[in-house]
């Protein structure tokens, strides 16, 4: 029995796949805009063949410096970060960093972020000349930059209109990538979808503050920073699983993701897919290793469909 | 190639106070080039970001490498608990290193501060192995105190002068205070320290007319490039995101003095 149940098993392998607004991606595990490049990086460590997607930093419609320095520092746990989404703006992305992901089989899809709305459209549009880009993932939470980006994440009619302008505009489905930092979610998430987004992708980090007790200052330039790493797992689990009882488009969750077990817990809550962050810095293998380690569960549990464990625990 | 492996320590003792001699066992030793760093992993998970630190010397027939650093924290404090035979978790051979094919025909000076002499000592080495006299290399170290870790290995590479801060040995003052004092004269400077002493070389090295290769440190969370956690404002455009802010771990840390704003 148990040898004939194995061979059914090698006959039909198991299906890893995930399809996020008609996007199919081979497996849901990807990378957290800003923590990964354009893959370029990791490419010395990581196959990038094995990984659904490649979310890229995100990109503005010029460059853009960022803040002044220091721009991270370490808390228990966690990191803090105020890069301020320093980026060479579309162009050179185009033509540098497009044409580099192209050469592996993986989902591309593009972080945009912006000061107004017309920024956002410019690059979107940008982007619809690139059929390589499968999807755009709408920054509207960086809690690092002092105009636009956050200001349009954290009032529900302010996120309903860029959303809706940007889709009008757009070529490729858009995920709209939602702030923690928001009283309810589940009526974030709920204007985003009302508003025509494809997708949501939560949660990005949570505004932070450290202050250097020897300096007597606060440790980033910036004063506040955005908290990631394993120490916000929790609440990003909690927000992606009260974000799937809000709407019904496909959720990627992501936040404090160290291994295949934690994805598979956003997985569980709720999001079709999942996106490792602060972790590449701490292990630069960590997606990869995410995607055997999703497998190695689907087999120990013999579960035959990844689908089957999207939103299983209600 | 960059990798993260797993080094086995050889030998580890404090040569001063709060400043620690480690010599691991790596693959990494053999493409390691001076002025490049490593990054160092905790295990304490609770402190979750690579400490990255300078390759101090390394010893490619043997796969061993030296990492000599100063305990300023709670990762630093822990690899200074480690003993033989214990494993650590290393990423490298990371950054530019210094340019030292610049240096030949050249006399030059070989700056370092405090925690900054160590990266000098391997760059000595390796301009003595590029066939460099000992005379045109001209190390000055920068100490507080009598506690002149490293200087008996720099003596072996080149002219070693000392400056402390308290007057405890060599010129009483810094680097620049012993380059006066000594009527010294160079080509070229290479130089790591901290940053009021890298600013006085830049402003030095713009006087004279000569280059001055700097290492800078920044605080940093990949090590590779990605976060760009860890810029400099640069007079050119940077070539990651051209706009004048290069990754001190990418570009870096080693820049001309004259390109960046410091």
């Amino acid at each position: 029995m148990e040898k004939a149940l194995a061979a059914v098993r090698k006959e039909e392998p198991m299906n890893t796949r995930v399809t996020i607004a008609g996007v199919e991606f081979k497996n849901p595990v990807m990378t957290a805009s800003g923590t990964f490049g354009s893959g370029m990086e990791y490419a010395e460590f990581v196959d990038l063949n094995r990984l659904g997607a490649v979310v890229t930093k995100g990109v503005a419609n010029v460059p853009w410096p960022g803040n002044p320095t220091p721009r991270v520092a370490e808390v228990y746990g966690g990191m803090l970060n105020a890069i301020g989404l320093q980026n060479p703006g579309i162009d050179v992305f185009c033509a540098r960093d497009i044409p580099f992901l192209e050469q592996f089989d993986t989902r591309i899809i593009v972080n945009v972020c912006g000061k107004t709305v017309e920024d956002y459209i410019e690059v979107a549009e940008k982007l619809g000349d690139y059929p390589s880009v499968s999807m755009l993932e709408i920054n509207v939470s960086c809690p690092n930059v002092k105009e636009g980006a956050i200001a349009f994440g954290q009032k529900a009619d302010a996120l309903f209109h860029i959303t809706r302008e940007i889709k009008k505009h757009a070529l490729q489905p858009i995920i709209m990538k939602l702030s923690p930092n928001v009283t309810d979610i589940g009526e974030m998430a709920r204007a985003a979808e009302a508003a025509g987004a494809d997708a949501l992708s939560l949660i990005n980090t949570i505004t932070g503050m450290k202050i250097d007790i020897h300096r007597r200052t606060f440790a980033l330039a910036n004063k506040t920073g955005g908290l990631s790493g394993p120490a916000i797992k929790p609440v990003a689990v909690r927000m992606v699983y009260q974000a799937a009882q809000a709407v019904k488009i496909p959720i990627i969750g992501m936040g404090g993701i160290v291994n295949a077990e934690d994805a598979i817990e956003f997985l569980l809550a709720g999001a079709s897919a999942v996106s490792i962050g602060a972790m590449n810095f701490v292990n630069p293998y960590t997606t990869q290793e995410v995607v055997s380690g999703i497998e190695t569960y689907m087999e120990r549990y013999g579960i035959e469909d990844i689908n089957d464990l999207i939103g299983a625990v209600r | 190639m960059k990798r993260k492996v797993t080094a086995s320590l050889i030998s580890q003792r404090e040569i001063a106070p709060g400043i620690f001699d480690m010599w691991i066992r790596t693959e990494l030793a053999a493409g390691a080039k001076p002025g490049q760093f490593l990054c160092l992993y905790p295990r304490d998970k609770s402190t979750l970001l690579p400490r990255p630190i300078s390759i101090c010397e390394t010893a490619k027939d043997r796969d061993a490498l030296r990492l000599v650093y100063r305990v300023a924290g709670k990762g630093t404090a822990e690899f200074s608990g480690y003993s033989e035979g214990e494993t650590i978790s290393v990423l490298g051979n990371l950054g530019n290193g210094f340019p030292t094919r610049e240096a030949v025909g050249k006399k030059v000076f070989l700056m370092g501060g405090g925690i900054g002499i160590p990266p000098i000592l391997q760059l000595a080495k390796t301009l003595r192995q590029e066939g460099m006299e000992p005379e045109a290399i001209q190390i000055i170290a920068g100490y507080r105190d009598k506690n002149l870790f490293l200087s008996q290995d720099l003596k072996k590479y080149g002219t070693l002068f000392v400056a402390t801060e308290d007057g405890s040995a060599g010129t009483k003052g810094n680097v620049m205070d012993a380059v006066a004092e000594n009527q010294l004269k160079a080509d070229m400077i290479f130089a790591c320290g901290p940053m009021p002493m890298l600013k006085a070389i830049r402003g030095y090295a713009g006087e004279k007319g000569i280059p001055a290769y700097i290492s800078l440190e920044e605080h940093m969370a990949c090590g590779v490039g990605a976060c760009l956690g860890c810029v400099v404002k640069t007079r050119e455009v940077d070539p990651h995101s051209h706009v004048h802010n290069a990754r001190i771990c990418t570009e870096g840390p080693v820049f001309e003095a004259q390109e960046v704003d410091i």
